[in-house]
């Protein structure tokens, strides 16, 4: 059974090829505003034509769950899996997997970009790293 | 001059809640607002404008002209709205605001669907392109935040259970509600993850079933001769429209905008509170909006509800006919059908002498939130 593949559209196609080689990027405006999923415009001043910027791949885990249901066939052979929620080092956020044990999850803990490839897919995984990053979440 | 306490809500009225089979969801709503009006004693005649949610499981072109057909009724103003689970206390607030600005005069406001026996496939969506990642479902948004309230305040699984433990006592004394079993804290710790922190206890019923209010002007109830109008004090609304992963932060939420707006308008505040109908289409969202509203500091939710604080007899009874969690997973209109049972003086779990009453609804994944207060 293939995975959901994400829909490529003139938009989201430089993420998902910048991810091809190797790289995670995110939009930035010149207004210094930094954000993910890709826009045509930035959402804090509305200027159009952000550009693309490679990120560090440092981040930290701010959330996650773990999945023991499959609402996929796709994902029945990897119950149970988590779905991650990681704020880059550069501060968009975005949903992902940690490559990890579960059980060595942990708040704010460090991440690092693993890139890894489903079928001609590749995807923005992380794993734990020891490097600590900044913390922001506490509003 | 102030809305509060200009309005009222003169009927309401519901289907039975469970599965259904062969029912549609045009039907349904029809049963409900003829419940209503008989409630009301209202005619038909006398409504110009129909508000309806749309069916959360089964999007329809032109819905809200589909049901005012079927009710044989041509609005002034009205139509089908989505702001998900928040959509019905929003419609009747823009009910009251269509009538106050003479664009109608009486106001039907309804909400039906049938995911049970029909099609339960949006509570197991993918979510955009992250179902990649394997990102489905409406629970996994929730569990999401669930995770990081207990991250930052330490709330524990016997806090999450406690709001479950009191809408199913409630909902166990309801013969409406479609969940009468009680819950005790072991059954609820043993209860499988839907999506892990989130267990089945902690989640709404999908539920088949309609229901629907009569609005209109306290004048208007007075001419028409409503024999038991509730008034409106207070709405407010807030959105924050930003995906669980785009928001700064996970702990707080738009019942804090909907909530001090709603409770100025009302010129009251938290602790004048008799009793509350609060949103549980996830047990998280529950403590949240109990923060959120001024019921207790932020990040203090778990020990606010603990030792039965928020059931019958306690410091502030919450669901009092079951919730989300036993009456019905139908979003929203149950809340303020018992809203104003019980300022009526009327509900089956009755809070003695009961004068304020707090209503919230909920939509998406915490995108939306409606507050609405009620006084008698």
């Amino acid at each position: 059974m293939d995975m959901p593949k994400p829909e490529l559209t003139a938009l989201t196609r430089p993420y998902w090829d910048a991810l091809r080689e190797g790289h995670l990027v995110f939009q930035r405006c010149g207004c210094g505003h930094a954000w993910l999923p890709p826009r045509r415009h930035c959402p804090a001043c509305l200027q159009p034509e952000p550009v693309w910027e490679r990120a560090s791949g440092q981040g930290r885990l701010v959330s996650w769950v773990v999945y023991h249901t499959a609402y996929h066939p796709a994902f029945e052979s990897r119950l149970p899996y988590n779905v991650a929620l990681v704020e880059l080092s550069e501060g968009p956020r975005l949903l992902t997997n940690i490559v990890a044990d579960h059980d060595a999850l942990a708040a704010d803990a460090p991440v690092a970009l693993k890139v890894e490839w489903e079928g001609d897919v590749a995807l923005a995984r992380f794993r734990l790293s020891s490097q600590p990053t900044r913390s922001t979440d506490h509003a | 001059m102030s809305l509060s306490g200009r309005y009222v809500i003169a009927g309401i009225g519901h289907t039975a809640f469970g599965k259904l089979p062969d029912s549609d969801t045009v039907s349904l709503n029809v049963e409900a607002c003829r419940l209503a009006l008989a409630d009301a004693g209202v005619d038909k005649s006398a409504v110009d404008a129909v508000f309806v949610k749309v069916p959360t499981s089964s999007r329809e072109f032109m819905y809200g002209q589909k049901v005012a057909e079927a009710l044989g009724i041509a609005p002034r103003i009205g139509g089908a709205w989505d702001q998900g689970g928040a959509a019905n206390l929003m419609l009747l607030s823009f009910a009251i605001m269509a009538i106050e600005a003479g664009q109608c005069d009486v106001a039907l406001v309804c909400y039906a669907d049938n995911p049970r026996s029909g099609n339960r496939a949006v509570y197991a969506r993918p979510r955009g392109d992250d179902a990649a990642y394997g990102w489905f479902s409406t629970a996994a948004g929730y569990a999401m935040i669930h995770r990081r309230h207990a991250i930052e305040y330490g709330t524990r699984p016997e806090h999450f259970a406690a709001v479950a433990m009191a809408s199913r006592r409630h909902g166990a004394e309801n013969p409406n509600a479609q969940l009468r079993k009680p819950l005790t804290l072991e059954q609820y710790m043993a209860s499988p993850w839907v999506v892990d922190p989130i267990r089945r206890d902690d989640s709404a019923l999908v539920s088949d079933g309609g229901a629907a209010l009569v609005v209109m002007s306290a004048k208007r109830a007075r001419e028409l001769g409503v024999a038991a109008p509730v008034p409106v004090l207070g709405f407010g609304h807030g959105q924050t429209s930003f995906e669980v992963a785009q928001r700064p932060t996970l702990t707080s939420t738009e019942a804090a905008r909907a909530g001090e707006t709603a409770f100025r308008m009302a010129g009251v505040k938290p602790k004048d509170v008799d009793v509350a109908q609060l949103y549980d289409c996830f047990t998280v969202t529950v403590l949240m909006t109990l923060e959120d509203y001024g019921f207790c500091k932020k990040g203090e939710a778990g020990a606010f509800v603990a030792d039965g604080a928020i059931e019958i007899g306690g410091l502030l009874p919450i669901n009092t006919s079951g919730g989300l969690l036993s009456e019905t997973g139908m979003p929203g209109l149950q809340l303020v059908m018992e809203g104003v049972r019980q300022m009526r003086g009327t509900a089956r779990l009755q809070v003695p002498g009961a004068k304020l009453c707090v209503v919230s609804n909920q939509g998406g994944t915490m995108h939306t939130h409606g507050t609405l207060l009620l006084g008698n």
